[in-house]
C-alpha cells in the first residue's frame, strides 16, 4: 500500500474542490484510506493520518473513529506522535466520550516524563479538558509539580490545579501547602498563574479568602515593582510592564479587599498610584485602568478614591474608542446605585451615547439613563428618552417604553405632562408597549380626574390617525367608552376642544370592530366601550343595533359579550345605568413581588385583562352575588401589575441587583378580580344560600315579623349594601309551628311602582312542622327614591293535604331599611 | 475564557479551542450562531457583544476573525490584548503570518496557543518565553525522529487570495 498522502497535500487537494459535493467525495475517499490504514495498525503513518483526520474534523466531518488512534499516539515514545496525539485528544476526546478515561494512565506517565515538554503536553491536556475522575486520580501528580523548581512546569501546574479545583472543589485543600511560596517567584509566568490559582481559591472558599488576606502587602509590593520598574523588554506592552499580571493582581486585590477595612486601606495608595500614573493612550493602559476602577468601587475605598474612579470612567466616556465607551457605561451601571451623585455629573455624556451607532452602547446608555432619572432632570431626560424611543431598534422599544412609563410614574412633574408622555409613547411605539401596561395606563388615567376630557380628546385624535397599534387602541377605546360624554360635549380646558358628534365617535369604535388590524382583545374593548356609551350618548338605537349584530359573531368572546349586552337592553334595562356608570378611582395594590431583577417579559395573559373589565359589565341576570359585588365596589379592585422588562445579559454580579430597586420593580401576578368568570348567563336561579352576600354591612337593622297566621310565621331580616344605599336585602325566614309540614310552599311578593323587586330562589319549599327548620329566601329591593317600603305578600302551600293561599300587606318596615 | 474561535470572512472555521465540555452538536450550533452574529456586525461597531449569558470579544485581523467568549468577571479590554498577543506570536513564528499559514499549519497554531493559554488563562506573559518553548519543542520533534520535517513557513497556493494577506495589514 502506498504511503498515505501528507497533510499539506491533503489540505491543498481539498481546497481545490469547487463544490461541497466534490469536497465531500474527496474527504470520504481519504477517510476510507485512513480507516484501512488504522486497521493495519501502521505505526509509521499513524501520526500523519490522525493529523489529516483532525483537519477534516475542523471542516465539520465526523472523526470519531480516530479516537483510539489518538490514545495510541499518546502512548507512543515519539515526541511528534505525542504532540499530535494530545492535540487529537483535546479535539476529539472530551469527557463525554467513553474512551476519555483511558487517557489517564498515559497522562500519569507523561506527567513524570524526563522531558519537560512531554510533561508540559500532559499538563496542558489535563488542564484543558480533564474529567473529574481524571482530576481526582491525577491531582497528586499536579500538586507535586506545583512544588517543582522548574518554572516552565510550575506555571502549567498552577493552571492545571485551577482546572482540578473547578472540577473537584473538595480537592482545593490539597493545594494549599504548595501555594506558600508561589508569590516569591521571580518568573512572571509563574506569578501570573499563581495569582490565577489564588483567585480561584479565594472565590470558592471564604476560609481560603481570610487565609490569603495576609498576602495583600506582598501583592501590593509586586504591583508597585511592576509600575515603578524601568523598561523591561521581555514583558513590555506599549510601555507598560506586564499588563496581564497587573490586571490579575488588581482582580485578586479586589476579592481580598472586599468587605475588609484593613486590606482595603493597605491597597488605597497603590490603587491611587495606578489610577493616576497609567498611560491611557493605548488600549492596554485602559485595560488596567478599567480593572483598577472595578477594584476601587468594590472595596471599602475612601471617597476621594471613589471620585477618582468615577472621573476615570467619565473620561472613558469621552474616548474615541468605542470599546472604552462601552466598558465605561457598563461600569457606571454597576456603580450608579452607590455613587449616584458622582455619576449624575456625567449625565449629559451618557445621554449623548444614546445616539451612538453601536447597539451594545445604546443599550447600556439606555439602562444607565433610566437609572439616572430623578425629580430634577425628569423633563430633560424624558425628552431625550422619547427621542431615543422614536429612533431606536425594535428590540429596544419594549424595554424603553416600560422604562419611560416607570420613570414617568415616579417623577411626573404634573398630571398633564404625565398624560402627554404616555400619549407620546403610545403613538410612537404603541405596538411595542407591553400588554400589561394597558391596565396600568387605564388606572393612571382614571385617577387623573381633571384630565379626563383632555385625555379622551387626545386619544380620540390619535385613533383617527392610526389604529394599528393595539395598546394605544385599547386604552383609547376604554377611555372613549368611559368619557365619551366629555368628548362630545366639547369641554376641554387644557387645549382647544374638538367638535365631534356621537355618530363620529361610534363610527370610529365600530371601525375598530371590523378592522383587520384589531386583535380579538381590542375588539372586545371596543364593543364594551360602545356599550358603555349607551348610557352616555343618546343614539341608543344605533348602539343596540351594533350589539345585536355581534350576538352572532364567530369570536366567542365577542358573541358572549354582545348577547349579554343585548339581554341588558331587553330585560334589564333598568339596571343598565347603574351597571355602566363611571368607574370609581382604582386603588393600586402594593407591589409585593421581589425587587430583584426578574426576568419577566409580558407574562400577563389576556384572560386577566378580560376579567379586569368584567366587573364593569357583568352578566345581568345571573348570580346575584355578582351584581352585588359589582355594586359593592370594595371587593372589586382591579389589580394593577407593574412589570419588569427583560434584563439583557449584562455584566452582572451582585451590584446589578441593586438597580432593581431604583428603576424596575417586579410585580406580582395579579389576583383576578373576584367577579364571575364567563359562564353562561343563567336566567334560572339555582339554589343560593340565604347568607348575606357581602361583608360590608351598614348599620344593623332590626328584624321584623311580617306575617304570623295559622302557624306560619315569616320574619324579615335586613341588610343594606354599603356603597349603594338604594338596595335593601331582605331575608325571609318562614317557620311552621303546626304539627304538619307545609309543602309546596311558595312565597311571592309585590311592591309599589317606584320600587324594583328581585326574588331569589328559596332554600326549599317545605316548611317543616314544629319549628324544626325554616325556609329562607332572599328579596332584593331597589328603592331609588327612598320612599317608604311597603310590600304585599302572597303565600301558597299545602297543609294537611289541602292547599292554602293567603295574601297580606306588610307595612311595618323599620325606617332604616329604606331611608 | 470559555472558548476561542478563528474563522474567515466566509464563515469557515480555522481553529477552535474549547475550554468547557460540550457535545459536538452543541459546539457546532454555538459556532454556527456565533459566526453568523459576528459576521453581521458592521465594521465600526465595538468589539464586545453580549451573547446568551457570555461576553464575546472579537477582533478582525485581515481576513480572519478572532473570537473569544469570556465570563462575566473577566476584563474585556485585557482579552483584546490577549488576542493581540496571540496574533503577535503567530506573526513571529510564521514570519508575517497570514490566513494561509494557519490553514496549512493548523496544528502549529494549536501548539502555539497551548503554550500561551492553558485552561483559558494565560500561562506565560513573556512573548520571548512562549516562542522559545515552541522552538525547543520543534527541535525535539526534529531530533527525535526524522519523519516529519519542519516545513518552511507560509506555503502558498498558486492563487493569491485574501488568505495570503498578512494578518497585521488590515
Amino acid at each position: 500500500m502506498p504511503a498515505p498522502i501528507r497533510l499539506r497535500e491533503l489540505i491543498r487537494t481539498i481546497r481545490t474542490a469547487r463544490t461541497q459535493a466534490e469536497e465531500r467525495e474527496m474527504i470520504q475517499k481519504e477517510c476510507a484510506a485512513i480507516r484501512s490504514s488504522f486497521r493495519e495498525e501502521d505505526n509509521t503513518y499513524r501520526c500523519r493520518n490522525v493529523a489529516k483526520l483532525l483537519y477534516m474534523h475542523m471542516l465539520g466531518y465526523p472523526a470519531h473513529f480516530g479516537q483510539l488512534e489518538c490514545l495510541k499516539l499518546i502512548a507512543s515514545q515519539k515526541f511528534t506522535d505525542k504532540r499530535i496525539g494530545y492535540l487529537g485528544a483535546m479535539l476529539l476526546l472530551d469527557e463525554r466520550q467513553d474512551v476519555h478515561l483511558l487517557m489517564t494512565n498515559c497522562i500519569k506517565n507523561d506527567l513524570n516524563h524526563s522531558t519537560q515538554y512531554v510533561q508540559g503536553l500532559s499538563l496542558c491536556t489535563l488542564g484543558c479538558m480533564g474529567s473529574s475522575e481524571m482530576c481526582r486520580d491525577l491531582a497528586g501528580e499536579v500538586e507535586k509539580l506545583l512544588k517543582t523548581s522548574n518554572s516552565y512546569l510550575r506555571k502549567k501546574a498552577a493552571l492545571c490545579a485551577v482546572h482540578v479545583i473547578r472540577k473537584v472543589p473538595e480537592l482545593m485543600e490539597m493545594f494549599l501547602p504548595a501555594t506558600k511560596n508561589l508569590l516569591s517567584e521571580k518568573n512572571h509566568g509563574v506569578l501570573h498563574t499563581s495569582v490565577v490559582l489564588l483567585t480561584e481559591m479565594c472565590e470558592r472558599s471564604p476560609d481560603m479568602l481570610s487565609h490569603f488576606r495576609k498576602l495583600v502587602p506582598q501583592l501590593v509590593r509586586i504591583l508597585k515593582n511592576l509600575i515603578m520598574s524601568g523598561y523591561s523588554p521581555e514583558h513590555d506592552v506599549s510601555g507598560i510592564s506586564d499588563p496581564f499580571l497587573q490586571v490579575r493582581i488588581l482582580r485578586l486585590l479586589r476579592i481580598l479587599g472586599k468587605g475588609d477595612d484593613d486590606s482595603s486601606e493597605a491597597m488605597n495608595d497603590i490603587l491611587a498610584q495606578v489610577a493616576t500614573n497609567t498611560e491611557t493612550s493605548k488600549n492596554v493602559g485602559n485595560a488596567i485602568l478599567y480593572e483598577t476602577v472595578l477594584t476601587i468601587m468594590d472595596i471599602k475605598s475612601e471617597s476621594g478614591l471613589r471620585v477618582l474612579a468615577i472621573n476615570i470612567l467619565g473620561r472613558f466616556l469621552l474616548n474615541n474608542d468605542k470599546n472604552i465607551r462601552y466598558v465605561a457605561l457598563t461600569s457606571l451601571l454597576k456603580t450608579v446605585q452607590t455613587d449616584h451623585n458622582a455619576v449624575q455629573r456625567h449625565r449629559s455624556t451618557i445621554v449623548d451615547c444614546l445616539k451612538d451607532l453601536d447597539v451594545s452602547i445604546k443599550r447600556r446608555a439606555m439602562e444607565l439613563s433610566f437609572a439616572l432619572v430623578n425629580g430634577n432632570n425628569i423633563r430633560g431626560m424624558m425628552k431625550e428618552l422619547l427621542y431615543f424611543l422614536d429612533s431606536c431598534d425594535p428590540d429596544f422599544k419594549a424595554d424603553c417604553a416600560s422604562g419611560i412609563f416607570l420613570a414617568a410614574e415616579k417623577y411626573a412633574p404634573s398630571k398633564r405632562w404625565h398624560i402627554d408622555t404616555i400619549m407620546r409613547v403610545l403613538t410612537t411605539a404603541g405596538s411595542y408597549v407591553r400588554d400589561d401596561s394597558v391596565p396600568n395606563l387605564i388606572q393612571l388615567i382614571t385617577n387623573s380626574v381633571e384630565m379626563h376630557a383632555y385625555t379622551v380628546q387626545r386619544l380620540y385624535k390619535a385613533l383617527l390617525d392610526d389604529i394599528s397599534q393595539q395598546p394605544l387602541v385599547q386604552v383609547a377605546s376604554w377611555c372613549i367608552g368611559e368619557y365619551g360624554d366629555l368628548l362630545v360635549s366639547g369641554q376641554c380646558e387644557e387645549e382647544e376642544p374638538i367638535q365631534v358628534s356621537e355618530d363620529e365617535v361610534l363610527d370610529v369604535l365600530e371601525g375598530l370592530l371590523v378592522s383587520n388590524l384589531s386583535t380579538p382583545v381590542t375588539r372586545a374593548y371596543s364593543l364594551t366601550a360602545i356599550m358603555k356609551l349607551s348610557t352616555r350618548f343618546s343614539s341608543v338605537n344605533r348602539i343596540k343595533k351594533v350589539v345585536s349584530i355581534y350576538g352572532s359573531s364567530i369570536d366567542v368572546e365577542l358573541q358572549q359579550r354582545a348577547v349579554e349586552y343585548n339581554a341588558l337592553f331587553k330585560k334589564y334595562d333598568h339596571m343598565r345605568p347603574a351597571l355602566l356608570e363611571r368607574m370609581p378611582i382604582m386603588e393600586k395594590t402594593a407591589s409585593n413581588g421581589p425587587t430583584d431583577i426578574v426576568q419577566t417579559n409580558g407574562e400577563t395573559d389576556s384572560t386577566i385583562l378580560d376579567t379586569k373589565h368584567l366587573p364593569n359589565i357583568t352578566q345581568p341576570a345571573s348570580q346575584a352575588n355578582d351584581l352585588l359585588d359589582l355594586l359593592g365596589g370594595n371587593d372589586v379592585v382591579p389589580v394593577i401589575q407593574t412589570t419588569v422588562p427583560t434584563k439583557p445579559a449584562s455584566a452582572g454580579g451582585e451590584l446589578l441587583d441593586l438597580l432593581g430597586d431604583l428603576s424596575l420593580t417586579g410585580g406580582p401576578t395579579p389576583t383576578p378580580a373576584p367577579s364571575v368568570p364567563m359562564s353562561q348567563p343563567s336566567f334560572l336561579l339555582d339554589g343560593l344560600t340565604s347568607q348575606p352576600l357581602f361583608n360590608d354591612i351598614a348599620a344593623v337593622i332590626p328584624p321584623m315579623t311580617a306575617y304570623n297566621k295559622n302557624g306560619l310565621k315569616i320574619e324579615f331580616t335586613f341588610e343594606r349594601s354599603n356603597p349603594n344605599p338604594n338596595i335593601a336585602v331582605i331575608t325571609i325566614h318562614a317557620t311552621n309551628s303546626s304539627e304538619a309540614d307545609m309543602t309546596e310552599f311558595v312565597f311571592q311578593a309585590a311592591v309599589p311602582k317606584t320600587f324594583q323587586l328581585q326574588l331569589l330562589s328559596p332554600s326549599s319549599n317545605v316548611v317543616p312542622a314544629l319549628n324544626q327548620g325554616s325556609v329562607t329566601q332572599v328579596i332584593r329591593v331597589l328603592n331609588p327614591q327612598k320612599q317608604q317600603l311597603r310590600m304585599r305578600i302572597k303565600l301558597t302551600y299545602t297543609h294537611k293535604g289541602s292547599p292554602v293561599q293567603d295574601l297580606a300587606e306588610v307595612n311595618n318596615f323599620p325606617p332604616q331599611s329604606w331611608q | 475564557m470559555q472558548f476561542m474561535l478563528l474563522f474567515s470572512r466566509q464563515g469557515k472555521l480555522r481553529l477552535q479551542k474549547w475550554y468547557v465540555p460540550l457535545s459536538d452538536k452543541e459546539k457546532k450550533k454555538i459556532t454556527r450562531e456565533l459566526v453568523q452574529t459576528v459576521l453581521a456586525r458592521k465594521p465600526k461597531m465595538c468589539s464586545f457583544l453580549e451573547w446568551r449569558d457570555l461576553k464575546i470579544v472579537y477582533k478582525r485581523y485581515a481576513s480572519l476573525y478572532f473570537c473569544c467568549a469570556i465570563e462575566d468577571q473577566d476584563n474585556e479590554l485585557i482579552t483584546l490584548e490577549i488576542i493581540h498577543r496571540y496574533v503577535e506570536l503567530l506573526d513571529k513564528y510564521f514570519g508575517s503570518v497570514c490566513e494561509l499559514d494557519i490553514i496549512f499549519n493548523f496544528e502549529k497554531a494549536y501548539f502555539i496557543l497551548d503554550e500561551f493559554l492553558l485552561g483559558g488563562e494565560a500561562q506565560e506573559t513573556s512573548k520571548k518565553n512562549v516562542l522559545k518553548a515552541i522552538e525547543q519543542a520543534d527541535l525535539l520533534q526534529e531530533n527525535l525522529d526524522f519523519q516529519i520535517r519542519l516545513l518552511p513557513a507560509g506555503v502558498l497556493s498558486p492563487n493569491i487570495s485574501s488568505e495570503s494577506t498578512g494578518l497585521f495589514q488590515s
